[in-house]
Formats: C-alpha cells, structure tokens, sequence
C-alpha cells in the first residue's frame, strides 16, 4: 500500500479510522473500543462498561488500565485527522488526571483533539466523561513522534 | 460468618499480606485477571508480570503491545505495592499518572517494579519501571499519585 491519506468524506473517514478499533489494533478490540465521531483534528472514543474491566470489585468501579488505553487510542486517531493521513506514531508521554471516580455501568467517553502538529511531535489533550463532557471524569495531555523517514 | 462467603478486599490483603498468596488478590481483580497482570517473589523482591498474548497487541504490522496495556501494568504495579508492602486500609486511588514510553514492547512477558518515593497520610508518590529482557533497559517508566484516605 502507498496511498495512506484519509478520504474527504466524514462518514468514510470515519469508516477507514474505525479499523484501528477493529482490525488492526487487537487492544483496542479486546476492550470494545469504538470510534463514534471525528471532527477535522478530533475523534471521540467510546469504552463500554463490562464487569472485566472492574478494578475494584466492591464498588464496580473499572481500573485505571483501560482509561489510559481508551485515551491513548483516541489521541492516535485525532492525529491521523489532524494530519489527513495514517502514519506511524508513537507516544512518547501521557499524562492523566483523574478528577472524579468514573460511575460504574455506564460507558466512558474519550474526546481527543491534536491542536499542534510539527514535521516530528504531535501535541494532543483529551477528556474523558460519561455523558457530561463539563463534568469530565479525566483530563489528559500527551505527546506523539511520527517515526516515518 | 459462614466459610463459603469471599472475603472483604481489605481481610483479602491482609491475608495475602501474611501469605504471599498473590494470585488470590489479582485473581479476585477482574481486570488483572482479564490483562494477565501478576504479582511475584522474585530473589526476594516483589514484581508484576504482564504474561504477554496477542490481544495485548497495539500495532499488529510492528507486534507491539499497544501502550495502554504498559500503562495499566505500571499503575497496577504501584496499587498493588501500595497494598502489598504497607499497612493502607483501602485501595489508593489514583490522582495522576505521568507515563514515559521508552521503547517499543515486544510479544513477550513484561515486568515491573515500584518504589513508593513519598508515603504520606493522604497521599502517596510512587515511581515504577517496565522491562523486558533487560532491567537497565526499561521500556516504560511512571511516576503517579495516589489519594490514600479521607479527610
């Protein structure tokens, strides 16, 4: 394959940046990960709730684990859109505030948005929420290297 | 109390305390069962294992584990030495955590090691490392903080 880029059409956009959620990131597929909606830097990530994902098994409440996993994705994905093509990236670091416990049965919601892109670093910030993105249940900020020649 | 009902997570680590039972507090976890994340002696030292399978892959063209799962045995790490090697009554919860991607995870076993840096009343700063062949080469490290109790 040579032609990476992304098509300018949301929904098939929206349709090619799903594989990362069901094809080819096994991960993110194991978790139920799934991509909901892009904007033109931005994609939100849905993580639904399932009792393997409980980290404390008295409240119910999902560990840490896989919210850093559902942010990690979601930053991926915002900086294929911000830069209109898949490229290969890694995360150099990530940082997560938890502000409030998550709410357990309900599904986390990570809205990620890369707002700098250079030729070698992409600078992304996300939240994470259910349901209330004023109410958010972590706040994060990481940074990718594009490992292409 | 009757012996078949499961013990309450806090009578739960302080028997595994005494111990060292580890697998019947990451099993009784259902999200370090789910990851295969374990806590072991080794040489007298407790580590965490992540026993490496294919649904921990991030990158299926490179087979590199995807960075949330290092991100889950590092924090996993710290809990469980904070648990495990002190005498706090309830599950940290976490406030922040800081992760250093280093160098990719390769297809296999990882582990890691924490350090509590800081134990406070309230709160607790702890530093861990990932590995996999080689200790002096970490593939991931984090610093986090945990809340410990309530006002």
């Amino acid at each position: 394959m040579s032609d990476f880029s992304l098509p300018e059409d949301k929904a098939t956009r929206l349709e090619r940046c799903s594989l990362f959620y069901t094809d080819v990131v096994p991960h993110n597929h194991a978790l139920g990960l799934k991509l909901v909606d892009i904007g033109p830097a931005e994609a939100t990530v849905e993580l639904p709730y399932a009792d393997f994902l409980v980290g404390n098994p008295e409240t119910g409440v999902i560990a840490g684990g896989p919210v850093t996993t559902l942010i990690d994705a979601a930053c991926g994905t915002s900086i294929f859109l911000k830069l209109g093509r898949f490229l290969p990236i890694v995360t150099l670091d990530l940082r997560i505030d938890y502000l409030r416990p998550a709410r357990p049965g309900i599904p986390l919601t990570a809205v990620a948005e890369c707002y700098r892109a250079t030729r070698q670093v992409a600078f992304v910030r996300a939240i994470v929420h259910q349901g209330d993105k004023d109410n958010p249940v972590a706040s994060s900020q990481g940074t990718f290297m594009r490992t292409e020649e | 109390m009757s012996d078949t009902t499961p013990p309450s997570l806090a009578e739960l680590v302080r028997q595994v305390r005494k111990t060292r039972e580890y697998s019947r507090l990451t099993d009784a976890i259902p999200y370090t069962r789910f990851m295969g994340i374990g806590v072991e002696n080794l040489a007298g030292e407790m580590l965490c294992r992540m026993t490496y399978k294919p649904t921990l892959i991030g990158n299926s063209f490179l087979q590199a584990l995807h960075g949330g799962t290092l991100g889950a045995l590092l924090e996993s790490a710290a809990i469980f030495e904070l648990l495990l090697q002190t005498d706090t009554e309830r599950v940290p919860k976490v406030i922040s955590l800081t992760v250093d991607f280093l160098r990719s995870g390769k297809p296999q076993d990882t582990f890691a090691r924490a350090i509590i840096t800081r134990q406070g009343r309230r709160v607790a700063n702890v530093r861990v490392e990932a590995w996999q062949d080689d200790r002096t080469r970490p593939i991931a490290t984090a610093h986090a903080l945990f809340l410990l109790a309530e006002p």
